[in-house]
């Protein structure tokens, strides 16, 4: 019979007593309170168990699931590799392109397949748009989060134009189902090029709007510098990763470090955070990493539509995907960080075992550890910064 | 460092902790006594020509039989170089050391792997289930798992 311990940990409270002066003594302990699962500020139905004492936080425990799906257990019941695709676009909902891409280079690693340069380049389209799209949202709600209202419009008005952008390409505009083993779902649409060359026009003057409005915003910076600071080496030990790993000072980031796609092609940097308004690792850096490398993208996306090459968007694969008994682990950098999948195939057309590893369930582990002897108020700035999705986090 | 020479380290420090190893798939693996699997946790972490410091991912497989699992995959931030670890145990008796206690991040994947494939980490600080309810019953990514007919005495409907 196997052990079972299903019940949840119940935090140990520690009562006290204080004299008034008065000389009455009054009862003191640590309350518990829930913050969560609706709570506008968890982005999604994530539950902090939150332990009080006064408006000092003790400790943090988060509760998540609220939103499981059974990805795995779903991949394991298609009847075909294809099929777990729009599975993927599902579990990171703001950024469906990379999560296809990241499922899609694992397949095609474990079958050793090599896709046509153009897949290559519309794929690192396709991902820094999204990448671009996804931190909007991030930095839009951060916003909301500390109280300023107007970069959360800007931040849609801006994100409208890659979606725009994306439902011209596949039809869909939040869940694509573009990016298949072996290539893409079809072609770029005429224009296209242009449209994107335009939106890249547009965009760039808009991150100084939003630095001067937001970024550099005096109540914000207050808000956020040397509140929730990760140090490098817990956000290592954790195995943080993306915007929050790099706000840290750590420079790591998988597209330069084990290039996939055709990233090695361009000329870009990586951004790491500095410290600039407090202690490195705050939220403030976490916030600006977003920011900066929003710019890079549109760096990397200026440079691949200058070189789009013409050609096939399918490579020659089989009709029915049969990957040879094995497995594999494949990483790529999603917009919240390193993206994992881990497949175990039998040799059969429908995958034996996957495991995603998201980014956004890792980097929530680390809530508790840095936001321990925080305000209650701070505890939202935290949550915000390190950009969870819990459609990722509960996959 | 290479897979091999990884490897030739870790058996000159613990010998017959290292189970197997194998370098001719994609990504060489090293199986390791899952009775021992702290200690050399702390060993790759902190010996200075290793340094694997960070724990990418941990995994739970169910094989289909009567062996389940643990697959972790390893790198180093400072040295850039990767490792994968396996620990298996049996069905009836699903034991692993826990690793937490070397790298924080494993904390929650070892809880999901306790919750969705039922493998149980010894030592683990805070075990209990971590994406299904507190009171779900079995453990569904195990190949003979049989979907429930009833969630608390409520007809799951299909």
């Amino acid at each position: 019979m196997i052990e079972t311990r299903t019940l949840p940990t119940r935090y140990v409270t520690h009562p006290g007593e204080i004299k008034t002066s008065s000389g009455k003594t009054l009862r003191t302990d640590e309350m518990i309170i829930n913050m969560g699962p609706q709570h506008p500020s968890t982005h999604g139905v994530l539950r902090l168990e939150v332990v009080l004492d006064g408006e000092i936080v003790v400790d943090v425990i988060p509760h998540i699931g609220y939103l499981h799906r059974c990805f795995e257990k779903h991949a394991e019941h298609m009847t075909n590799y294809q099929q777990v695709i729009p599975y993927c676009d599902r579990m990171d909902y703001l950024a469906s392109m990379n999560n296809d891409w990241g499922y899609a280079l694992a397949v095609e690693r474990l079958m050793k397949i090599e896709v046509p340069p153009r897949v290559e380049y519309i794929r690192v389209i396709m991902a820094e748009l999204q990448r671009i799209a996804s931190h909007l949202i991030a930095i839009g709600t951060y916003g909301i989060d500390m109280g300023a209202f107007t970069p959360f419009l800007w931040c849609f008005r801006d994100r409208e134009r890659i979606l725009d952008l994306f439902e011209m390409t596949c039809g869909a505009r939040l869940l694509y189902n573009y990016i298949w083993v072996g290539g893409l779902s079809h072609d770029l649409p005429p224009g296209f090029v242009e449209k994107a060359k335009d939106f890249c026009a547009y965009f760039k003057p808009n991150i100084k709007e939003l630095n001067d409005v937001l970024s550099y915003n005096e109540i914000f910076v207050k808000r956020t510098a040397n509140v929730g600071v990760l140090p490098a080496d817990v956000a290592i030990n954790y195995a943080c990763s993306g915007p929050t790993l790099r706000a840290s000072g750590v420079n790591f980031d998988l597209r330069r470090d084990e290039p996939y796609g055709v990233y090695d092609k361009f000329e870009w940097d990586v951004i790491v955070g500095k410290g600039e308004m407090g202690t490195v690792g705050d939220c403030w850096d976490r916030y600006m990493v977003r920011v900066w490398e929003m710019e890079q993208s549109v760096r990397i996306i200026e440079q691949a539509l200058a070189q789009l090459p013409e050609g096939n968007v399918q490579a020659a694969i089989p009709k029915r995907i049969r990957p040879d008994a094995g497995e594999i682990y494949v990483r790529t950098e999603s917009p919240r960080g390193e993206l994992g999948f881990y497949i175990v195939s039998d040799g059969s057309g429908t995958p034996y075992r996957i495991k995603a590893r998201s980014p956004a369930f890792v980097n929530l582990s680390v809530l508790p550890e840095i936001s321990r002897g925080c305000m209650l108020a701070d505890l939202v700035a935290i949550v915000g910064s390190i950009d969870i999705v819990l459609g990722e986090v509960d996959r | 460092m290479t897979a091999e020479e990884i490897v030739q380290l870790l058996q000159s420090h613990f010998g017959d902790a290292i189970v197997e190893s194998k370098f001719d798939v994609p990504q060489p693996f090293v199986v390791v006594d899952s009775k021992r699997m702290k200690e050399v946790a702390f060993v790759l972490r902190d010996d200075e020509a290793l340094q694997f410091d960070y724990c990418s991912c941990i995994s739970g497989v169910d094989y289909n039989d009567g062996r389940l699992g643990a697959i972790y995959h390893l790198y180093s931030t400072v040295h850039r170089h990767k490792i994968v670890l396996k620990a298996f145990c049996t069905k009836e008796n699903p034991h692993i050391q826990s690793v937490a206690a070397v790298w924080g991040g494993a904390n929650w994947h070892e809880r999901e792997a306790y919750d969705l494939i039922g493998i149980i980490f010894d030592e683990h600080p805070d075990l209990r289930r971590i994406l299904l309810p507190y009171d779900w019953e079995g453990y569904p990514l195990r190949k003979d798992y049989k979907v429930p007919e009833f969630y608390n005495g409520m007809k799951v409907p299909y």
